[in-house]
């Protein structure tokens, strides 16, 4: 679905991202860990094609696919959703009515009609039941006020309305109490099939309890250095990275 | 002839018409000697730095209308709050339009500033608040010397009026160019309140200059809510200069709507003449191809324990410009003072332009006096957000306008009103999201 190849990307001069390759086959989640500063969150923002990010080599394939070229909302369309680690408040633009904006572009853009009022509402009904959101929540301006974790339980909402085809999820365990840990991933988990994968990009192994990936990743210094199954995230939360970095070294 | 000599020469035509015997005869005069002396301002004073009226007042205007243009309500409809029952005094080329208008007495005067200058039942109001607040420079003593028409408006003791207030100038465009001065009288007793929106509407694109005053009253305990709508067409240009006088515990309000028009300049004062008193004023500007909007803002705090709230936003959009000058004057007497402005922009263009001055004079040392502006661009983080659900760039930007210019419009009390101005809004921005902004 998502094949990633020697991707390397610079903000400015600084070089971030310095030959990454990941292959996400539908069905799949992968996990990507490592250090501040590695590169995680570029990685998710380049994929999702944030423009002050230069590609400088390699390419992204959705699909087979060359995507590199199009805009972040063209992405969006073809399924791409990135749950973002600090969602932005839009003061004056409720839940409700961002949500019915959005759906509704992706239709547009897809060449289909709105999306009946009613049959948003049912819709926006189940998938707030799902992540346990209040219906006053829905009416309240985006993000603004609200805690870290009803934004982060509100992007996965947005993910859920949204049906992607790959879902980024980054640092969306940060802010998070248990309850809410609980209730955001019992949402990944239930939106999750066969056809679609995750990327869940974090720096503990505490969610990788409840979204248990069939890869781990580790991301450092710009490039993936190891991967292996999930028992290598337990091993990063006993012993962290000095020990890859070692490795690295002999 | 230049305009002013025009002006001149037409003032006393004018003054063959009127009473000379009555003391507004004496008012009128006195007006007329400062703008001989005066002149239109200019770019060299101070706060005309950055507003010319130059391309304004090279124009052979009209400066009295030659007759009444009659108008049907419903070519005209659109640009009233029609879904709600409101008093409305309407003008049409600066004549009163009684078909368009619904007046009254019945408990409260709503009604035509030619009646009260003449008729004698208002004499005693009149002499107590005509000119009174109203500085005399240039432009508002032009207004002063050519005043005769415009809305009276009297609200009396504990009368919480329920009907909304529409005043709506129209121009025809009958005439090649013409000038208006609509002048406006506004008293609010103690403990009444009421609400006022205005508007300025040319119908064609012939030049219409508008040089309005308004004097606003509110006493003690009074709540005042003054709403300008200013969407005018291209070829409109509009000086508002609007000075309000405001007892104990009062309240006053003057949200601006600036969408439209050649120029704009709002010359809004606020004086302070009691304690506890609160003074609030918002305004959203958005415009874009040559326009220009300037707001000229005073408060003067002059006795203790009383509020000034100014917030004020501007999107200006290609090679438009605005000013914002904002001048808090807090008196040594005035403590406890608590004064807040802000003044934030957005500038989509390379070619758009904001000058944008907080003017803070404090005499008091026992005050709390904010003040920021903000020039920037739209939130880029913003926007990469909401373009990563699928919304395009023109539809996020458009998003993103609205919301910054949202909390202004939240302290709008007229539902409808606020409906309209967010229809006016999206159609600024040329925009159609999945819900009504």
């Amino acid at each position: 679905m998502l094949k990633i190849e020697n991707l390397h990307s610079n903000i400015g001069d600084k070089a971030i991202l310095k030959g990454i390759n990941l292959d996400v086959k539908p069905g799949e989640v992968h996990a990507i860990m490592g250090p501040n500063g590695a590169g995680k969150s570029t990685l998710a923002s380049v994929v999702a094609g944030k423009e002050e990010y230069e590609i400088t080599e390699g390419r992204i394939l959705l699909d087979k696919e060359n995507i590199e070229d199009l805009s972040a909302e063209e992405r969006a369309h073809k399924g791409i959703f990135l749950s973002f680690q600090y969602p932005v408040e839009i003061p004056g633009v409720s839940v409700t009515n961002f949500m019915k904006t959005a759906i509704n572009e992706t239709r547009k853009a897809k060449g289909l009609e709105d999306m009946p009022a009613n049959e948003m509402l049912k819709m926006i009904k189940e998938k707030a039941e799902l992540l346990e959101i209040d219906r006053k929540f829905l009416s309240r301006s985006l993000n603004e006020g609200f805690s870290g974790g009803e934004k982060k339980r509100n992007e996965i909402f947005q993910m859920a309305m949204l049906e992607p085809k790959l879902a980024i999820l980054d640092e969306t365990d940060s802010g998070l109490d248990i309850d809410a840990l609980r209730i955001v991933s019992n949402g990944v988990n239930k939106l999750k099939s066969k056809d679609n994968a995750v990327i869940v990009i974090t720096h503990y192994q505490r969610l990788l309890d409840y979204i248990v990936p069939d890869f781990v990743h580790v991301l450092m210094d710009g490039k993936i250095v190891k991967s292996g199954d999930a028992s290598l995230a337990l091993k990063l939360e006993e012993k962290g990275y000095d020990w890859i970095k070692e490795e690295m070294k002999a | 002839m230049d305009l002013k000599d025009k002006i001149l020469t037409s003032f006393l035509a004018f003054e063959d018409h009127v009473d000379v015997h009555s003391s507004i005869h004496d008012i009128r005069s006195e007006a007329i000697k400062i703008f001989e002396t005066q002149g239109f301002p200019s770019k060299k004073e101070e706060d005309w730095k950055y507003t010319s009226l130059k391309s304004i007042t090279k124009q052979d205007y009209s400066v009295f209308p030659k007759q009444e243009n009659a108008i049907e309500y419903s070519d005209v409809k659109k640009y009233f709050i029609h879904d709600i029952d409101t008093y409305k005094i309407v003008f049409i080329d600066g004549k009163y339009s009684s078909h368009l208008s619904q007046t009254t007495h019945e408990g409260i005067d709503v009604c035509l500033m030619s009646s009260a200058l003449e008729k004698e039942k208002y004499k005693a109001t009149v002499n107590q608040y005509f000119n009174k607040v109203a500085k005399q420079t240039s432009l508002t003593a032009l207004n002063t010397a050519f005043s005769k028409e415009g809305a009276y408006i009297h609200i009396p003791k504990h009368k919480v009026v329920e009907k909304p207030i529409q005043i709506v100038h129209f121009s025809t465009g009958n005439e090649s160019a013409l000038m208006l001065q609509p002048r406006n009288l506004i008293v609010v007793e103690e403990n009444a309140q009421v609400q006022i929106i205005e508007r300025h509407q040319s119908l064609t694109s012939n030049p219409v200059f508008t040089n309005s005053v308004t004097e606003i009253f509110v006493n003690k305990s009074a709540q005042l809510d003054y709403y300008k709508i200013q969407n005018d067409n291209q070829e409109a240009s509009l000086i508002d200069s609007t000075f309000v006088e405001q007892k104990d515990k009062s309240f006053a309000s003057v949200h601006t709507f600036s969408f439209g028009g050649k120029l704009t300049r709002n010359n809004l004062n606020f004086y302070q003449n009691g304690e506890y008193l609160d003074s609030t004023m918002k305004g959203i500007t958005i415009i874009g191809d040559k326009q220009h909007v300037d707001h000229n803002t005073l408060v003067h705090h002059i006795e203790p324990n009383c509020e000034s709230h100014q917030d004020y936003k501007g999107i200006f959009n290609d090679n438009s410009t605005g000013v914002f000058n904002g001048k808090v004057l807090v008196e040594k007497e005035a403590q406890k003072t608590n004064a807040f402005q802000a003044n934030n922009n957005i500038l989509t263009s390379d070619k758009a332009t904001i000058n944008t001055k907080p003017q803070l004079e404090i005499f008091a040392d026992d005050v709390k006096c904010s003040h920021g502006c903000t020039i920037g661009q739209l939130d880029e983080s913003a926007l990469f957000y909401m373009k990563q659900r699928g919304i395009p760039e023109k539809e996020a930007k458009a998003l993103l306008m609205y919301a910054f210019s949202n909390n202004v419009l939240s302290s709008v009390k007229i539902p409808e009103l606020k409906q309209r101005i967010t229809k006016l809004i999206a159609n600024k921005l040329a925009v159609k999201i999945g819900f009504d902004l």
